[in-house]
């Protein structure tokens, strides 16, 4: 029986996809409802960021390029998601897939310029981009609300849910929902030609060429994929705070996505779960630690960074392929001692 | 008129500090290929050093050795003790290790010196020219800052053509196989070259300091325009940094002037993006075959 399912399980990624989200969906529904709503909140960043670090996980790490505007995509989805909503009167769930198909739209041209650029002309540019594009917000101040930005209603709990129903808890419903999509579309999408041929072009352009692939297109194809879900992250995060403004989308954010990314494990959907649940916790974790010790206002201020920058250094010292990397050494080393140990004959 | 040619001057200046800049990241790209974050929390530090320096014993020449010491000293440091572990890596480690050590830069600068952003001198003065009755926005100072680079653009581009140790650098940075083979101490010149970058870094930090004033944060908006103008020269190449430093410094001088500061970011990711897609390696890109 469980040996039937596996083999159907291998042979369908479809299936398996399903698998994964199901399994995912269940874990999400149980935690969000056992802990307070200040982790509800937390499960909602966490689930925006897998959004965006699955996308750009497969741009780093399945077509190879490097995006430092990934901060500048999300400010994308998050103000027409504000826009749509605060200005148009729209619904939560067209607002939101409008918000991706407009970062996908805007993907377009920026991963047709990127597919150009290689190494650190593909960085330069898109660092650019990060910091050139929230200029637009104060230039037109008018429409995007300039420095304070634009603030919406908080999303309303179906009533079918119990009028004492945690908005916090809905909110992590709606995010846990669209990173749930998001990994069903990635999950196939790596599995499928389009993930083979981007891995191809990614190992070497020149053969991939030669082999009839048509690396721009597929590059830039790359870029718009996690484009789109970089639109989602920023649609939910805009939902989950209500409001979208400039200051919410600083180089930071774009550098840290990377970071979140290639700490996690570069190109791996469960990489970018590690990456997501770090960027959400480690913040926090530093800032108690930094308050549990009683030191000066200005160190205990620095604190956390100075702990953040130690972490990264040593993370990338200690385990170069990341989280997921370390986690699957761990693994194969364990079953090569299993495997030492002599398998488990019976009547030997 | 006058709005022009004051404009044209003040960008001249600011070019000039982003050319030191891009100087640094193109010589760390040329020896070990990484891009390198971590250089405006560097030149940072360094400019720290050198405030200190000058307030305890009121003499700036003394401070502004300090600092270039220190730039050299720091480099040759962070090349060793981080960079080394990496450098067989995938480049995205690299770069994330420099964001790492950025961040960690920041809050010990932080830790030490406060987050309040404090006034650091110039070394002439800071009023204008009078040409003609009218005072121009270009200081005796402004033409300091401009001869330093130039001269260390010099220097170094003498260095790399003239001499035996810029010989085994540019060999140790071509290929390092080769170069080991031929007794270059290959190791030794990635240091080196960490090492004078860290000094150029710290010039333009001691330069810029008196305009944008001297905290954990001052020097980002440098450093990011100082990595746009080291892409549009071609990483590769040093003259090419110079010359596109005092090229963004002009033409965003000019965005700010008549068109407002806001667009300024906007400019330079215009102007970047224009380059590179009429020529993806940047103004003077490395010349290199196309290997199958």
């Amino acid at each position: 029986m469980t040996a039937s399912v596996r083999a159907t399980l291998a042979r369908s990624t479809l299936l398996r996809s399903l698998a994964w989200v199901v399994l995912a969906g269940a874990v999400l529904l149980l935690v969000s409802d056992l802990v307070s709503s200040y982790n509800d909140l937390e499960l909602a960043s966490g689930a925006y960021y897998f959004a965006v670090l699955a996308g750009l996980t497969i741009l780093a790490g399945q077509s190879g390029q490097i995006s430092l505007g990934h901060g500048a995509l999300m400010a994308v989805g998050a103000y027409t998601v504000v826009i749509l909503i605060g200005k148009g009167g729209w619904p939560l769930v067209p607002s939101i897939v409008a918000a991706v198909i407009v970062t996908a739209a805007v993907g377009v041209p920026v991963g047709a310029a990127a597919s150009r650029l290689r190494g650190p002309y593909l960085a330069g540019a898109t660092l650019a981009f990060a910091v050139g594009l929230p200029a637009l917000a104060d230039k037109f101040s008018g429409f995007f609300g300039g420095e304070n930005g634009l603030t919406i209603n908080p999303p309303t709990p179906p009533s079918s849910l119990g009028a004492a129903f945690p908005l916090e808890r809905w909110e992590a419903w709606i995010a846990g929902l669209g990173a749930l999509v998001v990994l069903f579309v990635l999950h196939n999408l790596t599995a499928s030609g389009f993930g083979r041929a981007l891995r191809a072009v990614r190992d070497d352009e020149i053969a991939a060429s030669l082999s009839g692939l048509r690396v721009g297109r597929l590059q830039t194809l790359a870029f718009v994929v996690s484009a789109g879900c970089a639109g989602l992250g920023g649609a939910m995060l805009a939902v989950v705070l209500q409001l979208a403004q400039p200051g919410a989308f600083p180089l930071q954010l774009s550098l840290s996505l990377l970071t979140g990314v290639v700490l996690g494990g570069l190109g791996s959907l469960v990489g970018a779960i590690w990456g997501a649940a770090l960027l959400t916790l480690l913040p926090n974790w530093t800032t108690d630690l930094a308050h549990s010790f009683s030191l000066s206002t200005q160190v205990s201020a620095n604190l956390p960074l100075a702990v953040y920058g130690v972490v990264l250094i040593l993370a990338m010292i200690l385990w170069p392929s990341g989280i997921q990397g370390a986690v699957r050494a761990l693994f194969i080393r364990l079953r090569a001692r299993r495997a030492a140990a002599g398998p488990a004959v019976p009547g030997s | 008129m006058t709005k022009f040619v004051d404009l044209t001057l003040s960008g001249i200046s600011t070019g000039a500090v982003y050319a030191a800049v891009a100087l640094a990241l193109v010589l760390i790209w040329r020896a070990t290929r990484i891009v390198n974050f971590a250089q405006g929390a560097m030149l940072m530090i360094t400019t720290f050093i050198a405030s200190a320096v000058i307030s305890s014993t009121g003499s700036y020449w003394l401070g502004f050795a300090v600092a270039l010491v220190a730039g050299l000293v720091f480099g040759a440091l962070v090349e060793r003790v981080v960079i080394r572990p990496v450098e067989k890596a995938p480049p995205l480690n690299a770069v994330i290790l420099t964001l790492g050590l950025y961040t960690l830069l920041v809050a010990v600068a932080g830790m030490i010196w406060g987050n309040t952003p404090r006034s650091f001198p110039a070394a002439f003065s800071l009023r204008g020219y009078d040409v003609g009755g009218t005072r121009l926005l270009f200081t005796p100072n402004d033409t300091f800052i401009v001869l330093v680079v130039i001269a260390v653009a010099v220097v170094l581009a003498v260095v790399f053509r003239y001499t035996s140790l810029g010989l085994q650098m540019r060999a140790a940075a071509f290929s390092p196989e080769v170069a080991r083979l031929l007794g270059v101490r290959v190791g030794q010149m990635l240091t080196i070259g960490w090492a004078l970058a860290a000094v150029a870094g710290a010039l333009a930090g001691v330069l810029v300091a008196p305009s944008v004033f001297l905290g954990p944060n001052s020097f980002d908006p440098i450093l990011i325009s100082g990595f746009v103008a080291a892409v549009l020269g071609g990483l590769d190449s040093p003259p090419g940094a110079v010359i596109a430093g005092l090229i963004l410094g002009v033409a965003l001088s000019y965005v700010s002037g008549y068109a407002g500061s806001a667009l300024v970011p906007l400019a330079a990711l215009v102007i970047l993006v224009v380059v590179l897609m009429a020529r993806p390696g940047g103004l003077f890109p490395a010349s290199r075959e196309r290997r199958v």
